[in-house]
């Protein structure tokens, strides 16, 4: 039914406990290349662990996770660090350095990893400011940026080295709806103008459907569904139902039930 | 029963930290030696700006301590000494003390509250706002990028400047002895330097070499080590004073008692 599509992550079977509990059950998902997958769930429920199995941080009890066709839970820290050039990762925090200028941090992964002359980094770093729509703020320390501006930092020391994938941890945690919208817009014009792959997690449905062309629903460390937009939506699933029209009443339970809350008041 | 069980968690979870500590160890050794014979090296810059750090700001509160703690050994040594009639003598009394003991030990305790709650902190915070984390994902190894740098920096700046606190030391005694005593200027740096052997400068550098990478490492493990927030940075911080305290103590006696065995 479907086109024959390049597959740039490929996660089978992966499993994770931490402390007994299972975190993660039996998870398998592909991503294909230059498509924008979105991971949605509340809080708790495993997908920022998903994300950290994805970019190499956690190994997992069970299960592998590919990265452009290289099992990433056998590579040793040489093909782990080869494969790390080829993504790049913004964090909830944007993670910016705070010993470093916003042009430093942008410029640090080149310097790194390349042997580009430090002018030709200069001008590299203004264009992949000018992506973020910051031209001009290179010189700024990071304590002067706004969270929504920390972000757009963050995204531009993520594309510094043309990445094929980029991971999105929470991109509009902490941000206003507007900022929401613009930080989506980049990862939109990411996606489409370079054809980059990106992997989201958030649980902001407003953004979720702006920007997702699938979604995967995840509950207790296990996957309700993969699908597009359409499909979630008009999803029968009872969780997912909840979820993206965010009531209280329905199969996940936040309170405790009344029974027995007299006895253990007069205990 | 319950006394004995708090025991064994105790004794399992220090072990615990004791392997940890050892594993950063290594693993700082495998980027510092090995790593660079496959053409891994550490930017140079990273280093330096460590150093200056370490060392070079250390100097002023280095110079404070070590010429009050020389002024202050004089005055007690005199106060002994006089009742020999051998008041001469606290010149050669500082000269070995702050060589082989003071100075070393002193210097490292200031470095460490200085110096080694700084590594803590700056590590600890990079920890709890997911920076290291931002590291690792661009295959910048921490170890490296962070903790070698200090490493060299601390162990290069601690001799260094204990090198510096001996003689600030002896200046202290000095201006005391000649101002204050009445001894003779040449005849104190005669007999500061009569009595003092190379062995006693060399045992002393060694010590503030351990207490440099004491100081480093417990920095940098209760850094990369940090949970929870600003409070757990604090309580990195608090916590890396204390512990580099302790352990450069411990090494002091350790190490002095073998070279006096060993001597003897």
């Amino acid at each position: 039914m479907e086109e024959k599509r390049e597959v740039v992550i490929r996660i089978e079977n992966l499993e994770k406990q931490f402390g007994g509990r299972k975190v993660l059950e039996g998870i398998s998902l592909d991503v294909y290349k230059s498509e924008t997958l979105v991971i949605v769930g509340g809080s708790g429920c495993g997908k920022s662990t998903l994300l950290r199995h994805i970019i190499g941080q956690l190994k997992p009890d069970a299960g592998k996770v590919y990265l452009f066709g290289k099992d990433i839970t056998k590579a040793n820290e040489d093909e782990m660090d080869s494969i790390k050039k080829r993504f790049g990762m913004l964090f909830q925090s944007a993670a910016l350095f705070d010993s470093l200028t916003v042009e430093e941090n942008i410029a640090l992964p080149m310097r790194e990893h390349t042997k580009l002359d430090d002018h030709i980094i200069k001008i590299m770093v203004k264009m992949k400011l000018n992506q973020v729509g910051l031209r001009g703020f290179g010189h700024l320390n990071t304590s002067q940026l706004s969270g929504g501006m920390k972000k757009r930092v963050g995204l531009a020391r993520a594309i510094a080295l043309d990445p094929e994938i980029i991971f999105y941890d929470e991109p509009s945690a902490g941000l206003d709806p507007v900022v929401t919208a613009v930080v989506d817009k980049l990862i939109l014009d990411l996606s489409s103008a370079l054809s980059i792959t990106s992997v989201v997690v958030t649980h902001d449905m407003n953004s979720v459907f702006r920007i997702a062309d699938r979604i995967v629903m995840l509950y207790k460390g296990k996957i309700l569904q993969i699908g597009t937009k359409e499909e979630i939506k008009n999803s029968k699933n009872e969780y997912i139902q909840q979820f993206i029209n965010g009531t209280i009443e329905g199969p996940m339970q936040f309170f405790a039930p009344d029974e027995g809350y007299l006895e253990e008041l007069t205990k | 029963m319950n006394i004995l069980q708090a025991i064994g968690r105790v004794t399992l979870s220090a072990g615990a930290a004791i392997w940890d500590v050892f594993a950063l160890f290594f693993r700082t050794l495998y980027w510092l030696f090995y790593a660079p014979l496959r053409g891994k090296f550490i930017g140079r810059h990273y280093i330096f700006s460590q150093m200056v750090f370490a060392g070079v700001q250390s100097l002023l509160i280095v110079f404070f301590v070590a010429l009050f703690i020389g002024m202050v050994l004089a005055m007690q040594g005199a106060y002994q000494l006089s009742q020999l009639g051998a008041v001469r003598f606290v010149a050669a009394l500082i000269s070995v003390s702050m060589c082989r003991e003071i100075g070393p030990v002193l210097i490292a305790l200031v470095v460490a509250g200085r110096v080694g709650s700084a590594i803590a902190a700056e590590l600890g915070t990079m920890k709890v706002t997911e920076q290291i984390e931002a590291l690792e994902t661009m295959a910048m190894n921490p170890i490296r990028y962070l903790v070698v740098p200090r490493f060299l920096a601390l162990i290069v700046m601690l001799p260094a400047l204990t090198i510096m606190g001996d003689l600030i030391g002896m200046l202290g005694g000095y201006i005391v002895g000649v101002y204050n005593l009445g001894i003779s200027p040449g005849l104190y740096i005669k007999t500061n330097f009569d009595f003092l052997v190379l062995k006693d400068v060399m045992t002393g550098l060694l010590k503030s070499f351990v207490f440099g990478m004491i100081i480093a490492m417990i920095g940098c493990y209760m850094g990369l080590n940090t949970k929870g927030g600003a409070e757990g940075v604090g309580r990195s911080t608090t916590m890396s004073v204390v512990v580099s305290f302790i352990l450069i103590i411990l090494a002091d006696a350790i190490l002095t008692g073998l070279f006096y065995f060993a001597s003897v």
